[in-house]
This record gives C-alpha cells, structure tokens and sequence, in this order.
C-alpha cells in the first residue's frame, strides 16, 4: 500500500539544538506504526512539524502526495491530520460534548451571519453537529459524561475524549502522543485494544508516540527509534527488541554488548 | 495546627483593623454618615462595620476548623472582629491626643465623635466600638457554619435589606410604595420594618436556595440539567419584557435623573455585550475599549451636529456608519496585536484607546473634530415627526441596541463561531490545532466587540448631546470590564447584574461617586475572594440527544 505520509531530510533546530535532524520517515496507508526513543529524543518536536506547529529548516513532509510543511496548523488539520497530546490539553472548561463540537470545526462551512439569521443551512448543519457529537460520545463510551465540564472527567476518560475530538475532525491520520502516559496496565490494555478498534473502525492510519515499551511491542507494525534527533534504527517490533543500537540508546553502552550495568537496571525501570 | 490557626486568625484581626483605619481615613465613613439606612444608623456606620462583617466572614469560610471544631469558627470571627475595632478605635484615642489632620485631612474631632457612637466618655465609646466589631465579626463567621440553606439566605436576605435600606429614597418614591412604606421611615428603614423585611427576605432566599439545590442534585442523576419547560421560560421572557417596556411610562417619565441613570447603565449593558464577546467569549483582554465608543460617539457627532462641524445628516444615516466604522477600527486594531497573548495584548489594546483620545483632542485634527471643546449642538434622533427628546423616549431606543446585540451575542455563542471562540479563550495553540483559523476568529471577536461599542457611542452621542475627548477616558475602559468581571465572565446576565451594580448604584448614591474608583476596588477584591465567577456566573450548556428529525436539535 502506497504511504500515507512521507518524510524526507526534516531538520528541525532550535539555536544550536538539532532537535530533529535528517529524518527520513514514511507511514502506510492503514497501518499502526510507532515513534520511540529516549527522553529528549526528538519525538514530539517531529509530531509538532507534521501537524504544522513547528516549520522545519529543511526537508518535506508529505501528505497524501502533498507538500504540508509550512502550511497552518489549521490548515494541515483541514486536510485530514488531528493529535492528541501528551499531557492532556482539552478546551477545561467547556463541556465533553462541546469539545467534540469543536472538533469538528474543520468539517463546517457556514458562517456568522447564518448563525444570527438561523438560515435553514445552519439550522441543519446544527443538527448534524449535535447528532455527530453524540455518536462520537457514544462511541467512546462518554455519553454520560457529555454536559460536564471537561477537567471534571476521570483521568482515562479525559484521555478518550481527547481522541474523540480528534476524530471530530474526521482525520485519516491520527497522532497520539503517549495515549497511555499515566494508566495501570488494566487501562493500558484497553487503550491498546481501543487503538486497534479505532484504526479499524475509522478506517485509519495510527501513529504513537509512546514510552511504554510493552504498548508499543504489542501494538506497532513499525517502530522507528530516534535518539538525539536522528533515525538510528526502524522495523518490526521483533527486529527492534534486538537491534543493539536501540538497546545502547535505551540502557547505556555496555548493556549492548550483554553485560547489565546499574545504570542499565535504572533506566530500564 | 491550633496554634497556626490562632495566628492567622489574629492576623485576620490585624488586616481588618488597618481597613478599616483606611475606610475611616479616607473620609468615606463621614461623608456617607448623612444617609440613614435603619434608623439611626447610617451608611457611614454600615461602610466600616460591613469590614468586620466581611472579614469575619471570609475568615470563618476558610477556616480549617469550619468541619473539625464547628464550635470554634464564631469564636474566630469574634477574634477578627474585636481586633479589627480596637485597632480603629486606636484613631479616636491617639487622634484626641495628637493632631493628625496634618497628614490625614479627615481627621476632625467629629470623626472620633462618629466613631465612638456619640458618647461622652472615650473608655464607654472605645468599648461599644470593641464590642460591636466582635459582634459582627462573630454573627458574620456563624454563617459559614450554618446548613447552607440558612447560611445563603441570611446572607442575600441581610444584603438586599441593607441595599433596601441605603436606596430607601427610591424604594419609597416608587417600587412597591404601597406595599413597602410603612416599613421606611422619612428616610431609611424603620428598625421593625428593617426586621420583617430581613426575616422575609432571608426566607425567600433561602427558599430559593433550597429549591435550586433540590433541582442541582435530581439533574445530575437524569442529566437533563435544569432545563425549563418552553412554557416556563416563554411566561418568564413575556413577563421581563413587558416591565421592560413599561417601565418608563410607569416609572420613569416621572423621575429625569433615575431615567438618565437607567440609560446610562443600560448603554454601559449594551458596551459591556460588546467587550464580553472579546474577553469572555474569546479571551482577548482589550483594554482600549473606549476607542470604540468614541468612534461611534464622533461619528455621531460630526455627521449629525447643526453647529459649524457637523454635516447635518440625520441620525439614522449617521448610525450605520458609526457602528461600521467602530467595526472597521476593531479590525484594523486586532490585525497588528494577532500574535499577541495576554498582558500584551492589554498593553497594546490600552495604548489604542489613549491614541483615539488624543487625536481627537489634538490641534491638528481640532479643524474637523473640535478638538478639547468637542462636538456640540448634536440634534436628538427623530422618527418622522417625533423627537426623541426625553430621556423617556431615548431608553426605547437604547433597549432596542440591547435587544438587537444580546440577539446576536446569543446566536453567536451558540455557533461555530461562538465555539471556536470558547476554544481560543480556553487554550490557542490546540485551538488552531484543532483547526480554527486564528485571525478571521480572533478579528470576527475584535469586530463584532468594536461594532457594539460603536452602536453605544452612537446613541451616547445623541443622548448627551455633546462629545468632548476627555469623556472617552481609560476609566470608561475599565469600568466595562470590572462590569463583566464583578457580573461573571462570559456570561450576559453577567452584564447586565455588574452594570446594575458598578454603574447604577454609585450613580444613585451621589456622595459615593467620590470613592468610585475605592468602591470598584473593593468590589473587584472581594468578589474575587468571595465569588470568583461572578454574581450571574455562565452556565454550562446543556445539549440533549436530538429526538430524530422532530424538532429543532439546537439548544
């Protein structure tokens, strides 16, 4: 299957940082691949550039054959990318249905004067914003929870109702950053299960951030591991798990070559 | 724990003497002492004992003990209250000893006198004044302990009594005169009539308090969260309407000040509709404001005057344009501070305002707009043959602006637009994320802001009859915002209750208009302590499961 998105040469820096540096990156149409790497590694800065928050210095981004690095944020989201983020950002004090709504502000056309008018098209539109939202509620299991304010909601279900507001924007490829950040392994498993429906259900294309090493084993078709900005190794999980670049970058030289540190059992932990 | 709960109550105490030393120093307490609220108290009484009361109360609120030792709350108040007294009651005691009023004006032996309830003998005055402010602090910190049904009525009851009491004047001359005068006297409240209307009022209240709680705890469990009936709501809109439109043949055409003060108020509303849409729909805090107006207000001026300035356009031709114009400039002014968040958005913002004034003052412009004479001989709006010359007459106008911008505020909010809005107040980075465009969001905000202010000026302009630079001031600025902020952010009651409260009440206690700026201070301060959102805070809306194709889905 052709590749959804294509990264070639990004190089995004900040002063004399090199944050992301020659990234070379594609993702298939459909597919759950992940992004890993040590703290500082470059991952989000790289979601930032897809999604258009950051401008790389150099390279391209493609997206369904089109250039989008450069482009507004607004707009890459337009054309069918959405996020989640690592620490939560919901709109706090608005409700969990009207956060879905705004979500789907790309998909809406209409403008201000049909609001004050209450044109036929608006009063429609309306109606299928509210229908939408609901569904989108239901489908994550939220509808309960759809006229409280958004930071009253429990930890996980702030979490699925960011992804619901994501697939407001009716995306065909979605960014989660660290969708798992801070849940027990019962949660974990579910949001793996989840992922997996959603990819499916929505006819997706999936990309992870994540730290979890077990989430991202068992979930990913492709792993790339950045460390310091730069590609050091890609594939399966399986090729990943033995690849002895990874495993320097992840535990520390020596662990590599088999001989456990402190340090080692450390960071592993 | 219980000796770090005595300190900070001891500070408490501190605090609410040198407050109340400062109410007392600024003079406030002598000159508002001419109007009698219950007898023989007067409002020069209320303003410094209203510290203990508040100080008192605050303290017992946050105190630690209030689930703990319930017991011991009052004792606290009693605490805050006595310190606080005999603090102020040091004025009257060094104050005969020393000559003060070199430093403080105020200071005058019938200061002291005031203070120390008239006695004779200071040690008898002292001890009144120590026991009261105990008192007061003490029943004030009872409150927080109470069942809150008790607790919200007492409070709102002995509130609108005391606002009763200190508008008594106007309470008398037309509200419920029939029902309410045997409770006042000549002027202020009769001590009985004090009573009964506290004790109805507390009921009332705490009816009200109760029955809203009822309603709160039944709408979480079905999640249909207090929504009225269409009925309900119908009969309620019907009924507000028509006192809105009765009012001034009832009420008003027989009282020029009061009328000229309800527009007053009511043409702040209209501004305050304007700025919410900026700072509480879209979180944009502007503080040049008065820009806006002034531009309506000169456009106004300059196309309708008959002197040498004007152009001699009615008013309605002079209208569209003003509110146009007004709009333009929001736009014009929300391009260069896109990129601007926060404080330097405020910053930026003011400076605009003040460059509006001055130009219009300046020499260079004085040919075209006057400059620091102004703008006079502008002629009332006319509809055909009738001259909307009484103030009467302009508030039909002016309720008509507020019909027609809270009609679009309303359907705004309830919009893409008013949600995009929402987001970019709640966090713009995943706004934009999330696909709003910033700039047409953020300049449909400053537009349709601006384009009210406008429409405010406009008949600002009309109403007055002159314009000079020097009316369009920051203060204008801040008032509309501390109006939005002290009636609860974002919300249009909201507007509304603060523009009742900050611009309708000082304007009807004419001695007040002295400490204005203290008052909205105080205001500002306490309700941030005390009801951070607000009086008419925002509700969340609540959308229902649309029902097929039946009905409108929209809430």
């Amino acid at each position: 299957m052709a590749p959804i998105l294509v990264a070639r040469h990004v190089t995004k820096r900040f002063g004399g940082l090199v944050a992301v540096n020659d990234l070379d990156f594609e993702i298939e149409e459909h597919a759950i691949a992940s992004v890993i790497g040590p703290n500082g590694a470059g991952k989000t800065t790289f979601f930032n550039c897809i999604t258009g928050f950051y401008v790389p210095e150099e390279g391209t981004i493609t997206f369904e054959g089109k250039e989008i690095q450069g482009l507004r944020p607004d707009k890459i989201t337009s054309m069918g990318i959405a996020r989640t983020y690592q620490n939560i950002r919901l709109f706090a004090k608005m409700s969990a249905i009207e956060n879905v709504m705004v979500g789907m502000h790309p998909r809406l056309s209409l403008h201000w004067w049909d609001a004050v008018v209450h044109t036929p098209a608006f009063v429609r539109q309306e109606r299928r914003v509210l229908r939408r939202a609901w569904e989108l509620l239901d489908y994550i299991g939220l509808a309960d929870w759809a006229n409280h304010q958004a930071n009253s909601l429990p930890y996980g279900a702030q979490r699925r109702l960011e992804i619901a507001r994501a697939l407001a924007s009716e995306p065909k490829l979605l960014l989660l950053d660290e969708p798992t950040a801070g849940m027990n392994p019962q949660e974990t498993a579910e949001m793996i299960e989840f992922i997996r429906k959603l990819r499916d259900d929505w006819d997706l294309t999936i990309l992870l951030i994540e730290h979890d090493m077990k989430v991202v084993m068992t979930i990913s078709e492709k792993i790339t591991v950045l460390d310091f900005g730069t590609k050091i190794a890609e594939g399966k999980p399986e090729d990943i798990q033995r690849n002895p670049r990874v495993i320097e970058a992840y535990l520390g030289r020596g662990a590599a070559s088999g001989l456990p540190t402190a340090q080692a059992a450390d960071s592993a932990a | 724990m219980q000796a770090t709960t005595w300190r900070s109550t001891i500070k408490a105490g501190l605090l609410t003497g040198v407050i109340a030393l400062y109410v007392a120093l600024t003079g406030m307490v002598l000159s508002l002492s001419k109007r009698p609220v219950v007898d023989k108290l007067s409002l020069g009484h209320v303003v410094y004992m209203l510290v203990f009361v508040v100080m008192g109360y605050l303290t017992a609120r946050r105190s630690s003990w209030r689930t703990t030792r319930p017991a011991l709350v009052p004792v606290q108040g009693l605490v805050v209250g006595g310190i606080g007294a005999a603090l102020l009651a040091l004025l009257p005691v060094f104050g005969q000893q020393v000559d003060l009023s070199w430093i403080f004006v105020t200071t005058k032996p019938n200061l002291y006198k005031f203070l120390l309830f008239n006695q004779e003998s200071m040690a008898v005055g002292v001890a009144y004044l120590v026991l009261t402010g105990a008192a007061l602090g003490g029943i004030a910190a009872l409150l927080p302990i109470l069942p809150e049904v008790l607790h919200q009525g007492l409070l709102y009851g002995a509130g609108f009594t005391l606002l009763l009491g200190v508008l008594s004047d106007l309470a008398q001359r037309t509200v419920l005169k029939v029902v309410l005068k045997p409770l006042f006297a000549y002027k202020g409240l009769k001590p009985s009539g004090a009573l009964i209307l506290f004790v109805v009022l507390s009921v009332l209240f705490g009816l009200r308090h109760w029955w809203l709680q009822r309603q709160r705890e039944r709408s979480t469990m079905e999640v249909i969260l207090g929504e009225r009936p269409a009925w309900a709501r119908g009969v309620q809109q019907g009924l507000l309407l028509g006192f809105l439109l009765i009012l001034p043949v009832w009420l008003l055409n027989k009282d020029a000040y009061l009328n000229s003060v309800v527009n007053l108020v009511n043409l702040y509303i209209i501004m305050g509709l304007g700025l919410n849409i900026v700072v509480g729909f879209a979180g944009l805090l502007d503080l040049g404001y008065v820009a806006f107006f002034a531009i309506g207000a000169y456009t106004v001026a300059l196309m309708t005057s008959t002197g040498d300035l004007g152009h001699g356009y009615t008013f309605w031709q002079a209208l569209p344009l003003a509110v146009i114009l007004a709009l333009v400039a929001g736009v014009v002014l929300g391009i260069p501070v896109l990129r601007m968040r926060g404080d330097y958005l405020a910053i930026v913002t003011l400076g605009f305002g003040e460059i509006i004034r001055i130009l219009a003052n300046s020499d260079w412009l004085k040919p075209f707009m006057g400059g620091a004479l102004g703008v006079l001989d502008i002629p009332k709006p006319a509809l055909g043959n009738l001259v909307l010359k009484e103030e009467y007459q302009l508030y039909y106008l002016i309720l008509a602006g507020i019909f027609i911008t809270w009609f679009i505020a309303t359907r705004l909010y309830h919009s893409r637009v008013g949600r995009a809005w929402q987001a970019l107040r709640e966090d713009e980075d995943v706004a934009e994320a999330m696909g709003i465009h910033l700039v047409t969001t953020k300049l449909l905000a400053f537009g349709f802001g601006a384009a009210f202010s406008g429409l405010s000026g406009a008949i600002f302009a009309a109403k007055v009859g002159s314009v000079y630079p020097h009316t369009f001031n920051l203060i204008i600025s801040i008032n509309v915002l501390s109006l939005i902020i002290v009636g609860g952010i974002g919300s249009l009651p909201g507007v509304v209750v603060g523009a009742l409260a900050l611009v309708g009440l000082p304007e009807l206690l004419r001695e007040f208009s002295e400490y204005r700026m203290l008052f909205y201070g105080i205001a500002l301060i306490t309700m941030m302590l005390v009801k951070p959102e607000g009086f008419w805070p925002k509700k969340l809306n609540v959308y229902s499961r649309p029902q097929d194709d039946t009905g409108p889905a929209t809430p």
